[in-house]
C-alpha cells in the first residue's frame, strides 16, 4: 500500500490541513453567533454606505444655503430632518458629514497601528537597553492626558484636517507601542522562537514568521477599541475649531456651528452629536464582540 | 516601603523633565513665528529684532529651554503675549476652577460607579447588571461635549431649572459653596462624571464577580462570616485597582476638561487653552499644558504611593 493512501473512506474528499477554518475563521464563526456584535457591524456598514454613497443618495446639495429656509424643524416637507443655521438640508449634511467623521476615526488608528506595531515589535524583539530607552521615552507621552495632548499638538500646529489627523496619530502611537512591546516580549522568550533562532533563522524571518502572527491579534483588539476614542476626539477637535474648516460637512464641526441655534431649534442642534454617539457605540460594541470572540477561540 | 517610595519619587523626576521638554518644544512645532501674534506682518526688521531679544527668542533653543525651565521652577511661567499678565497667575486661578469641576465630576462618577459595579458584580445577569453594562458602554462611547449640549437643552432651555453657562454672575471671583453658585456646577459636573462612571462601573463589576469566585470567599463563608464581613474582604482586594483607575480618571478629566468647559463657558484651564491657541499666545499655551501635566504626574505618583498602603503585597511585586 503506497504511503500516500488516504485514510478516509473511498470516495470521500481527503482531509487536508487547509480545510480547518484557521484562527481568523474561528474568530469569525464565533463572532457571527453574537447577535449584539452583528447588529453593531450591520449598523456600521449602513453608516459607511450612507457616507460613501452620499453624492448619489442625498436629497440635496450639502453646500447649498438658503436664507428663507434656515432652521426648519424636523419633518418639514422636503427636509425631513430639518435644515441647519444656513438653511442647508440636515439629512444631506449628516450623510456627507459621515465621510470626514468616519475617516477621522479610522485613519489615525490605522496609522498608529502600523507605526506603533513596528516600534513595539522592534523594542520588544531587541530588548535590553534599546528597549529601555524607547519605552522610558514613551512614558513621557503617557504623562499627557490624551485629550490635552491632542488639543496641544493640534493647537500648536494650527487648525486643519491633516493637522488633527497627525495630532491624533501621535496620541495613539505610544499606547499601541506599549501593547505591542509587551506581547512581543512575552512571545520572544517562548521555546519555539528560541528553536527558530538556533536553527539559524535571521531576526527578520523570525519576526515575520513566528512573532508577527502571534502578536497581531492582541494589538488589533486594542486598536479596535481606540476607534471610538478617535472618532470622539477628532470630532471634539472640530468642535473646538481645531479640525475641519467650514463649510465642510463634519459631525463635530456641525455640532459647533449649530450651537448658536440651541435656543431656536434645540433638537436639530443635537443631531450631529447623536450620529457621533451612535457610531461610537457601534464601534465599541463590535470591538467588545471581537475581543470576546478571540478569547473563546480555544 | 521607604525604598519603594524613594524609587517612585526618583522615577518621576525624568518623566517630569521630559514633560517640561515636550511642553516647551510644542511651541516650536508651530508654523511661523511666536511673534506673529503681536508684531504686524509689515513690521520693520529692527522692531522684530528688538521684540525677539525682549522675549529672548534670539538665543539658541537649548539656552531658551534652560532659562524657561529655571524660571518655571521658581514659579515664573513668563508673560502672556495676548493679555500682558503673568502666565502663572492666570493658570493658577483657572486650575482652581478646573479642579473644582473635575473633582466634583470624579466624586460623583466614582461613587455611582462603585455602587453600581458592586451591585452588578453581586447580581450577575440581573436587571441591575444589564443596566450597569449598558451604562458602561454608553459612558465610554458618548461624546461628552454632546451630552453637555443635550443636558443644556433639557434642563436649561426646556425646563429652565439650571443655568446653561458660566460660573455665576460675578464670574468665579467670589465663589461660595451655596446653591447660588453650586447650580452652575451641576450640569458641567454631571456631564463630565459620565466618563469615570462608565469605566469604574466596568472595573468594579469585573473585579467583584472575579473575587466572588475565589476560594477565600468560599472559605470565609464556610467559617460562618456574614455577608457584610465577606464584602469587607472583597472591598479590600478591589480597592487598590479601583483607586489606580480613579486616580488616572481624575487626571484625564483635568486635562480633558477643555471640551466640557467650552460647552458651558466654564472659566477653567480649557478656556485658557482656547484663548492661547486662537490668539497664538505661546507662553500661555506652554504654561497651561505644563501645569496640567505636572498635576497628572503628581497624581500618578500619589496613587503609586497610596496603593501599597492598602495592599502591602504591591511593594514586593
Amino acid at each position: 500500500m503506497p504511503a500516500s493512501a488516504s485514510l478516509a473512506l473511498p470516495g470521500a474528499a481527503p482531509l487536508r490541513a487547509t480545510d480547518s477554518p484557521g484562527y481568523w475563521g474561528t474568530v469569525w464563526a464565533q463572532l457571527r453567533r453574537d447577535p449584539v456584535a452583528m447588529a453593531a457591524a450591520a449598523l456600521l456598514l449602513l453608516l459607511v454606505l450612507a457616507a460613501l454613497l452620499a453624492p448619489w443618495l442625498a436629497p440635496a446639495d450639502p453646500y447649498k444655503a438658503s436664507m428663507i429656509k434656515r432652521l426648519l424643524p424636523m419633518g418639514s416637507p422636503g427636509h425631513w430632518l430639518g435644515t441647519d443655521e444656513l438653511g442647508r438640508d440636515m439629512l444631506t449634511r449628516l450623510m456627507f458629514g459621515g465621510r470626514l467623521s468616519l475617516l477621522m476615526g479610522v485613519v489615525p488608528v490605522a496609522a498608529a497601528f502600523v507605526i506603533g506595531t513596528s516600534i513595539g515589535l522592534f523594542a520588544g524583539y531587541v530588548g535590553g537597553r534599546v528597549n529601555m530607552l524607547i519605552m522610558r521615552t514613551l512614558d513621557i507621552f503617557y504623562a499627557f492626558p490624551s485629550v490635552l495632548l491632542a488639543v496641544a499638538i493640534a493647537g500648536a500646529l494650527g487648525p486643519g484636517l491633516s493637522n488633527s489627523l497627525l495630532a491624533l496619530t501621535l496620541v495613539f502611537v505610544p499606547q499601541v507601542v506599549r501593547v505591542a512591546e509587551s506581547v512581543t516580549t512575552q512571545v520572544r522568550s517562548l521555546d519555539y522562537v528560541e528553536a527558530a533562532r538556533m536553527s539559524g533563522a535571521g531576526a527578520f524571518a523570525i519576526i515575520r514568521v513566528h512573532v508577527l502572527g502571534n502578536v497581531l491579534g492582541p494589538i488589533f483588539v486594542y486598536a479596535s477599541g481606540l476607534l471610538s476614542v478617535s472618532m470622539i476626539l477628532a470630532s471634539g477637535l472640530s468642535f473646538l475649531g481645531l479640525g475641519v474648516k467650514p463649510p465642510e460637512p463634519e459631525w463635530g464641526l456641525m455640532l459647533n456651528t449649530l450651537r448658536s441655534a440651541i435656543y431656536l431649534n434645540p433638537w436639530i442642534a443635537a443631531l450631529p452629536g447623536a450620529m457621533i454617539f451612535i457610531t461610537s457605540v457601534a464601534f465599541n460594541v463590535l470591538a467588545d464582540g471581537v475581543r470576546s470572540a478571540m478569547e473563546l477561540r480555544t | 516601603m521607604f525604598f519603594y517610595i524613594l524609587k517612585r519619587l526618583l522615577y518621576a523626576v525624568p518623566i517630569a523633565l521630559g514633560v517640561t521638554l515636550v511642553s516647551f518644544m510644542l511651541v516650536h512645532l508651530a508654523p511661523g513665528d511666536a511673534l506673529n501674534a503681536i508684531a504686524p506682518a509689515d513690521a520693520p526688521a529692527d522692531v522684530i529684532e528688538a521684540l525677539k531679544s525682549a522675549y529672548g527668542l534670539d538665543r539658541p533653543l537649548p539656552v531658551q529651554y534652560g532659562l524657561w525651565l529655571l524660571r518655571a521652577v521658581q514659579g515664573d511661567l513668563g508673560t502672556s503675549i495676548a493679555s500682558g499678565r503673568a502666565v502663572a497667575g492666570e493658570v493658577l486661578s483657572a486650575v482652581g476652577n478646573t479642579l473644582m469641576l473635575a473633582g466634583m465630576a470624579s466624586l460623583v462618577g466614582v461613587l455611582v460607579g462603585c455602587v453600581l459595579g458592586a451591585l452588578a458584580g453581586y447580581r450577575s445577569g440581573s436587571a441591575v447588571d444589564r443596566i450597569a453594562t449598558v451604562l458602561s458602554v454608553v459612558g465610554v462611547s458618548i461624546p461628552h461635549y454632546w451630552l453637555g449640549l443635550v443636558l443644556t437643552i433639557v434642563f436649561s432651555i426646556t425646563l429652565g431649572w439650571l443655568p446653561a453657562m458660566g460660573a455665576g454672575s460675578d464670574g468665579s471671583a467670589a465663589w461660595l459653596w451655596d446653591w447660588q453658585h453650586l447650580q452652575y456646577l451641576v450640569l458641567p459636573a454631571a456631564t463630565m462624571s459620565v466618563i469615570p462612571m462608565g469605566i469604574i462601573t466596568r472595573t468594579v463589576r469585573a473585579l467583584v464577580s472575579e473575587m466572588l469566585n475565589k476560594e477565600f470567599v468560599v472559605a470565609l463563608r464556610a467559617r460562618g462570616l456574614g455577608e457584610a464581613a465577606v464584602f469587607r474582604h472583597i472591598a479590600k482586594n478591589v480597592a487598590p485597582t479601583v483607586m489606580a483607575v480613579a486616580g488616572l480618571q481624575v487626571g484625564y478629566l483635568m486635562g480633558g476638561s477643555i471640551l466640557v468647559e467650552t460647552v458651558f463657558s466654564w472659566p477653567g484651564t480649557g478656556f485658557l487653552l482656547n484663548t492661547a491657541i486662537f490668539q497664538r499666545d505661546m507662553p500661555l499655551l506652554q504654561g497651561t499644558i505644563l501645569v496640567l501635566c505636572m498635576f497628572f504626574v503628581a497624581l500618578n505618583l500619589v496613587v503609586d504611593i497610596l496603593q501599597p498602603l492598602i495592599d502591602p503585597r504591591m511593594v514586593r511585586a
